[in-house]
């Protein structure tokens, strides 16, 4: 792990009309890293990962990547950091193969025809570099293939262009055991090959299984983000549905029990 | 990093080289699995040919060989921009009186103001261009659906047919060049140079594809499938040109007739030109992604507004030429060029010929293939004196069955995955 932070937000302040979506936020992900998000439906979380790869523009805050302070505007910007991401709904096109789908909009040519076999090359290569094996053919459709593999694909499209940071939302919300497994397993491999990830997930199980660190959002606002290995399943729930565990995020409200430092397991009503 | 990334085991997919029979079965399990592409297209051509052949003798004359390409051509040519309209899930209903509008100015330009063919064919073509932009911006950017658009181009169009005719005078092409497009045909010697060029070319193609992916050692076709390919188009092309260059004249003494019609050449060029476009280059890449799923495009970086109106554009481009020819044929321009069944004809043979009316699918050879079949019931209905009022009935009805073999296989696909 480096010590600066591959992507490391400050302050981030984002208001649609009258209601404010995200508030100072922060948030760092590291190369070589799972930082998963997590936090309740409504909490922020599309939002932010809106306005880190430039579909929303932020209205307060700072940008610092690889220790240098950038502005993302538009997608490009964001891509031509080298931030990837994953959406929910996937994004391919059902009627184009393997190969096409992952050049889509960025297609190799050698004048004005397509390089079709540097790019099969190129498609083949990235696969194998994450140990993807469960494709037949590089040129059947992405119709035929199965959710666990489309994501695959998905994903191996994000990496293809010297990703450095590549953000997964919610990857394995429509996926079988099996195929959830196989998608953690290469999220997991992202890190180890170096790049930062930020992983979206609901699934409790999803985040501790693959993830370094963890961070919160609770009704737009970052109430902590801490590594996995020093918080437990039912703390994270408490973040998520409380916005504070023990010491750990929001401070406690006035006339609340105590001054935050109970322990979780003490606090009445918490969620398992 | 791609480069960087640590290469585990070997390529991802590892799959042995297909032999022809790995090949065949691939192509038959997409068959059943709904990606029939162009295959009731041939079928019904084969079964057409042959009912017709058995019932009426002169349907498997050089002579009628030759008006089957000059009859179906206006629709073919329409029908090959259709492909562009069509791979997008939209429609363009006012292509036929396009093709009439452009047709009345080429004869407004070459006849009433004497300029030569030429300078009428450009105008022609630039015409059909602002009609294409003008239908693609009204669809893109104001967001109206294609179908209401066009539907009124449909009827503005033929509005504008009757004032460029003068409410209803024609004009006839005079310029010999323009009566040549599709009354006149190549010396024998000329259309076995062609035939030769194209086989070869196709050839070349296929050779170097095949030794290009060999060679960096991706997977390939099969090499006999590769020459059954070039085998079969020149024995295709070499019967074509064979049958075209008998004399079909009916008395060898007054005039010769025999070669192939000078639209042939022209269909294959723009065949194999918009076949390169959508298969070779990033914008066909682009039509097909924006077809497939227009949301994926856009997040691509795709210009999705800019691709819906350039298929328009190619599409009133098309039926532009198709118009030209049309003109060509009848020697003249009245206020029906385009009109009456130009339209239904050309958007059933893009569906029958297995493009799709749900986007994302479909060939240029489509059209051309569909168009085959149009013209030859068409042209075999009315050798065996079946009224027009027939014709129409029965090529609705097979208009019909293309689209439900669409539908249906597209459940199929779904189905089975396989799209």
């Amino acid at each position: 792990m480096s010590a600066t932070p591959l992507l490391e937000l400050r302050g981030i302040d984002k208001s649609f009309g009258p209601v404010q979506v995200l508030r100072d936020v922060a948030l760092s992900a590291h190369a070589g890293e799972v930082t998963a998000l997590v936090g309740d439906n409504g909490a922020g979380k599309s939002t932010l990962v809106k306005c880190i790869s430039g579909i929303y523009p932020t209205d307060a805050g700072e940008f610092l990547f690889d220790g240098r302070p950038v502005s993302i505007n538009s997608p490009r910007d964001a891509a031509a950091l080298g931030i990837e991401v994953v959406y929910q709904d996937l994004a391919l096109c059902d009627n184009l193969d393997i190969v096409q789908n992952m050049f889509l909009g960025r297609e190799k040519r050698s004048g004005i025809v397509l390089d079709e076999p540097t790019m099969e090359q190129m498609a083949a290569e990235t696969l194998a570099g994450l140990s993807i094996r469960t494709v037949k053919s590089l040129r059947q459709h992405v119709a035929s293939l199965s959710g666990g593999q489309r994501q695959t694909v998905a994903i191996a499209k994000a990496v293809l262009w010297n990703s450095k940071l590549v953000i997964l939302d919610e990857p394995t919300a429509a996926l079988g055991v099996a195929q959830t497994a196989q998608v953690l397993e290469l999220v997991r491999r992202l890190a180890d090959n170096g790049l930062a990830v930020v992983l979206i997930s609901h699934n409790m199980n999803d985040v501790f299984a693959v993830s370094d660190r963890i961070a919160a959002l609770y009704l737009g606002q970052m109430v902590a983000q801490v590594k996995t290995a020093d918080i437990n399943h039912s703390q994270v729930v408490e973040l998520i549905t409380a916005g504070r565990s023990g010491n750990l995020g929001l401070p406690a409200e006035p006339g609340g029990n105590g001054t935050g430092a109970a322990p979780a397991d003490t606090i009445p009503g918490a969620v398992r | 990093m791609t480069t960087t990334l640590v290469k585990k085991d070997g390529p991802a997919a590892v799959a042995p080289q297909p032999t022809v029979g790995s090949h065949v079965r691939t192509y038959l399990s997409r068959v059943r699995g709904g990606d029939i592409g162009a295959l009731p297209a041939v079928l019904g051509l084969v079964v057409l040919c042959a009912f017709f052949a058995i019932q009426q003798p002169t349907f498997l004359t050089a002579g009628n060989f030759a008006n089957l390409f000059t009859q179906g051509a206006a629709v073919a040519l329409i029908a090959m921009g259709l492909v562009f309209v069509l791979l997008l899930g939209e429609i363009d209903l006012s292509a036929g009186f396009a093709s009439g509008v452009c047709a009345a100015i080429l004869a407004n330009v070459a006849t009433v103001r004497g300029y030569p063919w030429y300078v009428a064919v450009l105008a022609a073509i630039a015409t059909g261009v602002a009609i294409g932009a003008l239908l693609g911006v009204l669809v893109a950017k104001i967001g109206i659906p294609s179908f209401v658009v066009t539907l009124a181009g449909f009827l503005a169009f033929q509005g504008i047919v009757l004032m460029l005719m003068d409410e209803g005078a024609n004009i006839s092409i005079r310029d010999d060049t323009l009566v040549a497009i599709a009354n006149r045909n190549l010396s024998p010697a000329i259309g076995w140079a062609l035939a030769a060029v194209a086989v070869a070319g196709y050839a070349a193609v296929q050779l170097l594809r095949h030794r290009k992916r060999s060679a960096r050692g991706l997977l390939t076709d099969p090499f006999a499938v590769v020459l059954a390919r070039i085998g079969g188009l020149a024995l295709i092309l070499g019967l074509a040109v064979y049958i075209l260059n008998l004399e079909r004249s009916r008395n060898v003494l007054i005039s010769s007739l025999k070669g192939v019609p000078i639209v042939v050449p022209i269909i294959a060029v723009l065949l194999v030109f918009w076949t390169f476009v959508l298969q070779r280059t990033s914008y066909g890449r682009h039509v097909y992604a924006v077809g497939g799923n227009t949301e994926a495009a856009r997040r691509a970086g795709i210009n999705v507004d800019r691709i819906r109106i350039s298929v328009f554009v190619i599409c009133s481009g098309m039926a532009a030429i198709g118009g030209i020819v049309a003109a060509s044929r009848a020697n003249s321009v009245d206020p029906n060029t385009g009109g009456s069944n130009v339209l239904l004809y050309a958007v059933g043979a893009a569906v029958i010929g297995g493009t799709s009316l749900f986007g994302g699918k479909g060939r240029v050879l489509d059209a051309v293939l569909g168009g085959a079949v149009v013209a030859v019931i068409d042209n075999g209905m009315g050798l065996m004196g079946y009224s027009s009022g027939r014709k129409f009935v029965v090529t609705g009805v097979v208009l019909l069955l293309a689209a439900s073999v669409d539908a249906i296989s597209r459940r199929r696909a779904a189905a089975t995955g396989t799209r």
